[in-house]
C-alpha cells in the first residue's frame, strides 16, 4: 500500500479473503485496511462484490477463506462492534421510529426506559426530534435512512457498515446526508466503511477510497484524499484536486461500464 | 353498495334475502321453509332454554380447544416451514395433501384411533382449521424482506428474538388471513364432529329437529351458527386490517 498507517491505528483488516457463490467468484484474495476513526469508501462498477465484502465484514457472509479482523480479533459472525446501515432501510414496519432506533439495545437486554433515553439522543441527532412516535410508513424515504442510521449509531459500535446508505433517497437529500456524514465521522470517532456507486460521493465524503475492479474482484487503487477535507463542506466540490480525483477514477473505471 | 345515491349500510342485501325467505315461507311452497319471522320467534323463545345453552356450551368449548390447537401448533410450524428448508421439505407435501383431503372421510378413522367422546371432535376441529394456517403462517414467513432478517441477525437477535420480534409481526398479515379461513372451517369441523362422532351440542340439535322434522327449530338452529361465524370472522377480518398498514411495505 502507498500510505502505510501503523498496524495499531487499523481498525478494520481484510486478510486474503475469497469468496465464491456456487461458481461465481466475486472476491479473490482480497486484503484491505481500513484506518481508525476514518471513512473509508468501495468504489466500483455493479456486481463487483461490494456488498459482499461488507457483509463478510458484518459477519453475516462467511468467506471462503481468508481473514477478517476487528482490532486485532478474528470475526466469525455479526457482534456488537460493528453495526450496518442497509441500503432498503430494514425497519420494522410495526414499529415506531423510537422502538426502530432502540431495537439493537432491545436485542441487548437493555431496560426499556434506558434505551429509549439513548435512542431519543440519536434521534436528535440525526434530525428527527418530534418523530418518535410516528411509523416508518409515514416518514419519507430520507427520514427512513436516517431511522436506520440512529439505530446504526445507538449501539454505539465502533466500526459502521453502510450499504449504499443514500441510494434510495433523492438528490437534494443526498447532499444533505453526505454533509451530515462528514459532521459525523468528525465528531463520533467511529470507523466508517462506506459502499456507494456515485464517484461525486465517495471523493466527497472519504478519508481513503478503495476502487475495486470485477471479475474477479480485487483491490485496484486505494486514494487518500488529502487536500481539501479541511476546506468545509462548502469548497470541497470546488477544489481542484476534488475535481482531479474525480476524473481520474473516472478513467479507471470507464472501460468496467457497460 | 349505494342505491339512489344513497350508501347503504353493510349487510343490507341479507335484509333482502331475508323478506325472499318470508314470501317463499308464506306461499308455503314447502314446509321445509317455514317463514323466516316465524324461524325468528322460535329462535328467540329457544335461547333461553337450558337445552340451546347446554348445546351451544357444549359445541362452543369443542370448537374454542380445536381452535387453540390449531393455533398454537399451526402458526409456529407454518413459521418453522417458512423458515428452514428442511423442514419445509419434509412437512409441506402432508400440508398440501390434507389441505385439499375430504377430510370427513376421514372422521371415522379418527373415531377407531381416538374414541367416541369429546376429544376426538376436538381433533376432528384441529384437522380442519390447522392446515391452512399452517400453509398461511409460511407464505407470510416466506415473503419476509432479507434485510429484516440480516438487520435482526446482525444487531445480535437470537433466534428466539428473531422468531418473537421478527418472524411473527412481519407474517402476522398472513397469519391472520389463515386464521379467519382456518377459523370457519373449524365450524365445519365441529358440527361435522358432532353429528358423526358424538351427537352432541348442536350437532345433537341439528339431529333431533330434522329427524322430528321441526323446521322453524332446525333453521333457527342455523341462523345461530351462522351468526357466530359471521362475527367471528368480521372480528378477525377487522383485525387483519389493522396490520394491513404495514403488509405492502414489508
Ligand atoms: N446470493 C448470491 N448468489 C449468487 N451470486 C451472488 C449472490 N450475491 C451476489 N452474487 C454475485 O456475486 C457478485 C458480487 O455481488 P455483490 O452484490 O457483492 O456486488 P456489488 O458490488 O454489491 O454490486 P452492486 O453495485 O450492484 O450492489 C455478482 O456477480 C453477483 O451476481
Ligand atoms: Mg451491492
Amino acid at each position: 500500500m502507498r500510505h502505510a498507517v501503523p498496524a495499531d491505528d487499523i481498525a478494520v483488516s481484510v486478510r486474503n479473503v475469497s469468496k465464491t457463490y456456487g461458481d461465481v467468484q466475486a472476491l479473490k484474495d482480497l486484503t484491505l485496511d481500513f484506518p481508525r476513526g476514518q471513512l473509508t469508501s468501495l468504489l466500483g462498477p455493479s456486481g463487483c462484490g461490494k456488498t459482499t465484502l461488507l457483509k463478510i465484514i458484518a459477519g453475516l457472509l462467511p468467506a471462503n477463506s481468508g481473514q477478517i479482523l476487528v482490532n486485532g480479533q478474528t470475526v466469525a459472525g455479526p457482534g456488537p462492534d460493528r453495526a450496518f446501515v442497509f441500503q432498503d432501510f430494514a425497519l420494522l414496519p410495526w414499529a415506531t421510529v423510537i422502538r426502530n432506533v432502540a431495537f439493537g439495545l432491545e436485542l441487548r437486554g437493555l431496560a426499556r426506559s434506558e434505551r429509549e433515553a439513548i435512542a431519543e439522543k440519536y434521534i436528535r441527532e440525526v434530525g428527527l426530534a418530534g418523530f418518535e412516535q410516528k411509523y416508518p410508513h409515514q416518514l419519507s424515504g430520507g427520514m427512513r435512512q436516517r431511522v436506520g442510521l440512529a439505530r446504526a449509531l445507538s449501539v454505539n459500535a465502533q466500526v459502521l457498515l453502510l450499504d449504499e446508505p443514500f441510494s434510495a433517497v433523492d438528490e437534494q437529500t443526498r447532499r444533505k446526508f453526505q454533509e451530515d456524514l462528514l459532521e459525523l465521522v468528525k465528531h463520533e470517532k467511529k470507523t466508517f466503511i462506506f459502499v456507494t456507486h456515485s464517484i461525486e460521493e465517495a471523493v466527497y465524503v472519504s478519508d481513503q477510497i478503495a476502487i475495486l475492479l470485477p471479475r474477479p474482484s480485487r483491490v485496484h487503487e486505494i486514494i487518500r484524499p488529502s487536500n481539501f477535507r479541511d476546506k468545509g463542506v462548502d469548497n470541497i466540490r470546488r477544489d481542484p484536486e476534488y475535481l482531479d480525483i474525480v476524473d481520474g477514477i473516472w478513467a479507471s473505471l470507464r472501460s468496467y461500464v457497460e | 353498495m349505494t342505491l339512489f345515491g344513497y350508501k347503504l349500510p353493510a349487510l343490507s342485501s341479507l335484509i333482502l334475502w331475508a323478506l325472499l325467505w318470508e314470501f317463499v315461507g308464506q306461499a308455503e311452497l314447502t314446509f321445509f321453509v317455514p317463514p323466516f319471522s316465524e324461524v325468528l320467534l322460535t329462535l328467540f323463545g329457544m335461547l333461553p332454554t337450558p337445552s340451546f345453552l347446554n348445546a351451544l356450551a357444549t359445541t362452543a368449548w369443542a370448537f374454542s380447544m380445536g381452535v387453540f390447537f390449531a393455533l398454537v401448533i399451526g402458526i409456529p410450524v407454518g413459521i418453522l416451514m417458512g423458515k428452514s428448508r428442511i423442514v419445509d421439505e419434509l412437512l409441506l407435501p402432508w400440508v398440501n395433501i390434507f389441505i385439499s383431503a375430504p377430510l370427513t372421510a376421514l372422521v371415522p378413522v379418527l373415531m377407531v384411533l381416538f374414541g367416541f367422546g369429546t376429544r376426538t371432535v376436538i381433533i376432528t376441529t384441529s384437522l380442519f382449521a390447522i392446515w391452512i394456517i399452517i400453509l398461511n403462517a409460511r407464505t407470510g414467513v416466506k415473503q419476509i424482506n432479507r434485510s429484516l432478517v440480516e438487520m435482526a441477525h446482525c444487531f445480535g437477535a437470537s433466534p428466539l428474538d428473531a422468531f418473537f420480534k421478527v418472524y411473527f409481526w412481519a407474517a402476522l398479515p398472513e397469519i391472520l388471513g389463515g386464521v379467519r379461513i382456518g377459523v370457519i372451517r373449524a365450524v365445519k369441523g365441529v358440527i361435522i364432529g358432532q353429528l358423526l362422532i358424538s351427537i352432541v351440542g348442536f350437532g345433537a340439535l341439528f339431529e333431533l329437529y330434522s329427524s322430528k322434522f321441526l323446521m322453524a327449530e332446525f333453521w333457527a338452529v342455523l341462523v345461530v351458527l351462522f351468526g357466530l361465524a359471521f362475527t367471528l370472522s368480521e372480528f378477525l377480518a377487522y383485525l387483519e386490517r389493522k396490520v394491513a398498514y404495514y403488509a405492502t411495505t414489508r
